[in-house]
């Protein structure tokens, strides 16, 4: 069915072995080209909100700076937990063209985890700022810091919901162009917010630390 | 319980006066009437299966220009309430607060409920057909784009009559607009509706880029893409990196105003001018969004009615993309009184005068596509005529607003006022009725009347100009926009009252435009041959209304302007005869499109009244249309070969 | 049907009645931003002059190809048997038209960030008496809802709605705001600029003689913006000398009440003068 699925345009790709299951039809191209241009758009709100971050950073209004509010162990331990999930989620794409099911659905298992490891030290992060009156009410710079890193945070939290029900689907499916296609989209998904992490990471972590 | 009747006469807006009362009655009226004939003539049925779960472009097309117009009428009126308010000194027709509600509705419903619908309209109704497909590339996504934008706009008119409209103009500079200066729900309507229609957009965005790059026909290369397509194009890419800006600006103002934070307040370290930066990278992309899709129109409809090839199509393909580029540098010329260096305003004062240069390539271009032409004058092409010069005048006087010592004049002043409206309405709405008059047989199958659409236009050119054309000379008398009244003794009296009749012709000329949709469905001819206009491109090339597959057969392009030169050499859309058909591969209708974006609405008016329980149960449920959607592997269809054959037998095809 | 000729009695029956509103009101005082009072406006409105010409003669040039095109190959019933030739451009027309335009923008912004530059500060010298002008007299603006306050800083002297100024002598403003955003404009003195909260926005205008002109917030701030006009008054130097004397001798000194009076919102329909600036 999976080849047949092409769409409303009519042509139909001959499927080549050397072309992988995830561009196996017009659609799925189509798809991926479609969310490689959504990322384009998601990148120009992530770049407006560092903007925004960086033009407000000074304006602390007398409450806490980035200096004194950073923690250096939870944002390294943030960092890595994402950094190493982006490379799991690698390997499952790998196992993925090797048509190797269930060390796919592992590895991105995995990856989920370590979403939720990074998540759960972002959102211990936040309660502790709160908690010291560090809120986002504060001052100009805790209002960007917040939204910068929160919708980081919320991008990454549906990430996983968005990757638990591809891998509820692979399981029930397999590996087929359509499913193949759909884990495909999430990994680039999920690398892009390990780029913009990085950015967050320099432009607010590792800058903030130093100015 | 007299302090829940308070609370509902006050929500309800009961204490405002009788233009709400009648406003509350006409909708009631309205609604009631809606749900009364959909029920006896057992319509509802048909209403969901054709209209409210399509995802066939033509269809959504028809919707967003119905809601287009619709939303004309409601700014066109609040125009004429603010004309009346200021058509004499010291008139207390409308209260300030109302004359403050009114002006920015009319800004932002015609910018960005009624140009943009239409315009995206005109891209559904046109684009799949010209370059030869049989849908967008995400048909789905694109029911959802119209469904966002459907409910945006609902929520935003609710404002009217329920808990008061915005009032901070269509720019809503803070920090004016945050809790200090201005409590209560309206500001969040603004900002949480046009959220809701921004994020519709850019899915458009993306799915008519993709449609336009990956689906065309075989033989349509870009430099073969009928003009209005090309202007989609780069519409597209504009809105795509262009919206998530105002994203951005809308959610950190609305955080503000909702969570307390501080991003453009005056305490706590605020900076209302980073809203005023974000707002206008993406405000003057946002004004070539509007106007470039007008440009694509008039190219195609003056080729047409001057039978006549388009003069110097890759000038104009590169002025377009020129203009494109520039459109994301030139921001800073909304602000050159915010005081930035003669450096910062010299920059962005040359590179706004310099989009004079490729606009003024696309003017002699169409002036020479009709030199030596045998121009039609069908209504169509009354606009498109009627367009040049005043789009002249409008983009001219822009040049001059460029400038920036002389802005320092004009900025905010009535000579502004006239600037912008000589190009939205000369160039866009002038091209959004272009677009009607063109391609409404298309759509319906019907001809609009001519002897009424030239009424239409005279009536409306006039008004238009009688309206406008006064308000240079007020900005140089010194009148500043926005205000409400004025004393007596400036000498704008007269002039006001004049551009207020001005105002009621463009009023009469849209009720014969109404009344040319009215009497043509009834009496208008009927477009048997599907290309009425001799036409050039491949819409014209298939039935009016166009077959729910579009194209038979695939088309086979072999140049520019595919369908003329198809008839030139006698050949049939089909390709040569005996090509056998076969089952057409068409996405299936879905209910959860609209379904999902009433979440969005339930989700909104949440964010709107800070009702924290609404909003996060619109949230879910959007969450959970969309996961629903992942598992739903069976959305397609075939039309079997039968279908097919009968359909393409009943249009001489076969 | 001639839509050609309709359309030319249009535009002269339009422009006909504009010029009628306008005979009516060719008192200076009814186009202040086209009579100039003073050097700044003066600039202003030159470059806007300019502009017109330069963008004139482009109306002129296109409307006479546009009426000439759109009458001539109208569809006439004698000429139904001609076939439009097909062409696809000529690249010599579109090289012109590409150029002049460019040509007419550079025309253009020469002059503009010329004057752009020149009208950051006021100049050294006085370009028409040789005169130095290092003289210069500094007033705080601060837009209230909705009222215009103005402190002289050197004289101890705060006026509402209302400012006095010396003829001839370069004012600077430094403007800022208390609430919302408004800006600052003096149409017969020159163009606007922003009062921001947390900003101090200089403008430097200079009125030639004495006399009176109309001033207005030109940005919307909400429900008094309307009325939000104030006075500036141009003065002999020795008339403004008195003026500054008597008012630090005779004005009230600004009270606690007067200050909470002037920040409250509301409309204030008359002016008012004080001797001091900081409330006490």
């Amino acid at each position: 069915m999976a080849n047949t699925h092409s769409a409303v345009h009519g042509g139909h790709h001959p499927v080549d072995p050397s072309v992988p299951a995830e561009y196996h039809s017009e659609e799925n191209s189509l798809r991926i080209a479609g969310f490689w241009i959504f990322l384009g758009s998601d990148l120009v709100l992530f770049s407006c909100l560092f903007a925004t971050y960086v033009v407000m950073h000074g304006s602390v209004a007398g409450g806490p700076t980035s200096k004194q509010l950073f923690d250096v162990t939870g944002f390294t331990i943030e960092t890595i937990a994402l950094l190493f999930s982006s490379f799991t989620c690698g390997l499952a794409t790998y196992e993925m063209r090797r048509g190797n099911r269930n060390a796919m659905i592992a590895w991105m298992i995995i990856t989920v985890l370590l979403g939720y490891v990074f998540l759960g030290f972002e959102i211990q992060e936040f309660v502790h700022n709160v908690s010291i009156g560090a809120t986002m009410q504060r001052s100009g710079f805790l209002s960007a810091f917040f939204t910068l890193v929160g919708t980081h945070g919320c991008h990454v939290t549906l990430g996983t919901f968005w990757m638990i029900s591809i891998i509820i689907q692979l399981a029930k499916y397999g590996i087929t162009p359509i499913t193949a296609r759909k884990a495909f989209i999430v990994s680039i998904y999920w690398h892009f917010l390990d780029a913009v992490w990085i950015f967050i990471f320099t432009v607010v972590y590792l800058t903030g630390k130093v100015i | 319980m007299s302090g829940i009747v308070n609370w509902a006469v006050h929500f309800f807006m009961l204490d405002e006066g009788p233009l709400i009362w009648l406003s509350d009655f006409l909708i009631g009226i309205a609604s009631v009437g809606i749900v009364v004939a959909l029920t006896y003539f057992k319509l509802w049925k048909w209403l969901w299966d054709n209209w409210l779960t399509t995802v066939d472009h033509k269809k959504i097309g028809i919707m967003y220009l119905i809601a287009a117009v619709l939303m004309l009428f409601r700014g066109g009126t609040d125009g004429l309430l603010m004309r009346t308010q200021l058509s004499w000194p010291n008139l207390h027709f409308l209260n300030a607060d109302h004359y403050d509600q009114i002006f920015t509705t009319h800004g932002t419903i015609m910018i960005l409920f009624m140009a943009m619908p239409a315009l995206i309209g005109f891209f559904n109704i046109a684009v799949p057909l010209q370059i030869g497909c049989r849908d967008v590339a995400f048909p789905y996504l694109n029911a959802i784009s119209f469904w966002l934008f459907f409910v945006a706009a609902m929520l935003f008119n609710l404002s009217f009559v329920v808990g008061g409209s915005p009032d901070g103009g269509w720019t809503s500079y803070p920090p004016y607009v945050e809790n200090a200066f201005d409590p209560g729900p309206g500001e969040n309507y603004f900002l949480v509706s046009l959220q809701i229609t921004g994020i519709g957009t850019i899915a458009t965005g993306v799915n008519f880029l993709l449609t336009i790059l990956r689906m065309r026909a075989p033989g349509m290369t870009l430099m073969r893409l009928p003009m209005f397509t090309w202007s989609v194009l780069i519409t597209s890419i504009i809105i795509v990196f262009a919206f998530p800006v105002l994203a951005v600006c809308l959610a950190l103002l609305l955080i503000d105003r909702d969570f307390g934070s501080h991003f453009f307040t005056i305490s706590a370290g605020g900076m209302p001018m980073q809203y005023v930066n974000l707002f206008w990278i993406w405000g003057h992309p946002e004004v070539y969004i509007v106007i470039l899709p007008a440009f694509g129109i008039f190219s195609e409809v003056v080729s047409t009615f001057s039978s006549k090839k388009l003069f110097g199509y890759s000038a104009m393909v590169v002025s377009m993309i020129a203009i494109a580029i520039l459109s994301f540098i030139v921001w800073v010329h909304h602000f050159f009184t915010m005081g930035a260096g003669p450096g910062v305003n010299s920059f962005f004062g040359v590179s706004t005068m310099a989009i004079a240069i490729p606009t003024g390539v696309k003017i002699f271009n169409w002036l020479f596509t009709m030199h030596k032409g045998r121009i039609e004058y069908k209504s169509a092409m009354l606009w498109a005529v009627g367009f040049i010069p005043n789009f002249l005048i409008g983009g001219l006087t822009g040049v001059m607003l460029a400038v920036p010592p002389a802005d320092y004049q004009y900025h905010n002043s009535y000579f502004l006022i006239a600037h912008f409206h000589y190009v939205l309405i000369g160039g866009t709405v002038f091209g959004v009725f272009a677009g009607l008059y063109y391609w409404w047989p298309k759509m319906f199958g019907v001809l609009l009347n001519e002897r009424l659409g030239r009424w239409h236009f005279w009536l409306f050119m006039i008004g238009f100009n009688i309206c406008f054309f006064p308000m240079y000379f007020l900005g140089f008398m010194g009148m500043q926009r926005r205000v409400y009244t004025y004393p007596a003794g400036y000498g704008w009296g007269v002039i006001n009252l004049i551009e207020t009749f001005g105002a009621v012709l463009m009023g009469i000329g849209f009720l014969v435009f109404v009344l040319n949709i009215l009497w043509s469905a009834r009496y208008g001819e009927r477009d048997v041959t599907g290309d009425p206009w001799n036409g050039r491109t491949l819409e014209w090339a298939t039935t009016s209304p166009a077959p729910h597959y579009n194209f038979a057969i695939i088309p086979q392009v072999k140049g520019r302007d595919a369908w003329w030169l198809m008839k030139q050499a006698g050949e049939s859309i089909n390709g040569p005869k005996g090509i056998p058909f076969k089952p057409i591969h068409m996405p299936n209708n879905s209910g959860r499109p609209i379904i999902m974006c009433a979440f969005f609405f339930i989700a909104g008016a949440g964010f709107v009244f800070q009702w924290w329980i609404p909003a996060i149960i619109g949230l879910i449920g959007v969450v959970v249309t969309m996961a629903l959607r992942s598992f739903e592997y069976n959305d397609h269809h075939y039309i079997p070969v039968d279908e097919i054959e009968e359909t393409e037998a009943a249009a001489g095809r076969l | 049907m001639k839509p050609s000729g309709r359309r030319v009695r249009s535009l002269f029956l339009i422009v006909g009645l504009s010029m009628l509103a306008l005979a009516g009101c060719n008192d200076p005082k009814y186009m202040p931003v086209l009579s100039p009072q003073g050097p700044v406006a003066r600039s202003e409105y030159y470059l806007i002059l300019w502009s017109f010409v330069l963008m004139l003669v482009v109306v002129l040039g296109v409307f006479v190809i546009f009426f000439y095109v759109t009458v001539k190959y109208r569809a006439r019933p004698d000429n139904k048997d001609y076939v439009p030739p097909e062409i696809e451009g000529n690249a010599k027309l579109e090289t012109l038209w590409t150029v002049i335009p460019i040509i007419v923008v550079i025309a253009l912004a020469i002059p503009t960030v010329a004057v752009t530059y020149k009208l950051v500060k006021p100049p050294k010298v006085d370009a028409a008496t040789g005169a130095s002008t290092a003289k210069t007299l500094t007033i705080d603006v601060v837009a209230e809802q909705w009222k215009w306050v103005f402190k002289y800083p050197a004289q101890n002297i705060e006026t509402v709605n209302y400012v006095n100024i010396p003829a001839g002598v370069p004012v600077d403003f430094e403007l800022t705001s208390a609430g919302p955003m408004n800006t600052f404009w003096v149409p017969a003195l020159g163009g606007m600029e922003f009062a921001m909260p947390g900003k101090d926005l200089k403008l430097w205008l200079e009125a030639d003689h004495p006399g009176s002109y109309e001033g207005r917030s030109g940005q919307y701030s909400g429900r008094g913006f309307s009325q939000m006009t104030f006075t500036v008054n141009s003065q002999t130097a020795s008339d403004f000398a008195k003026w500054v004397k008597q008012t630090q001798q005779s004005a009230p000194k600004l009270t606690q009440q007067d200050q909470e009076q002037i920040v409250k919102p509301g409309t204030l329909s008359h002016t008012l003068t004080f001797s001091s600036i900081d409330p006490q």
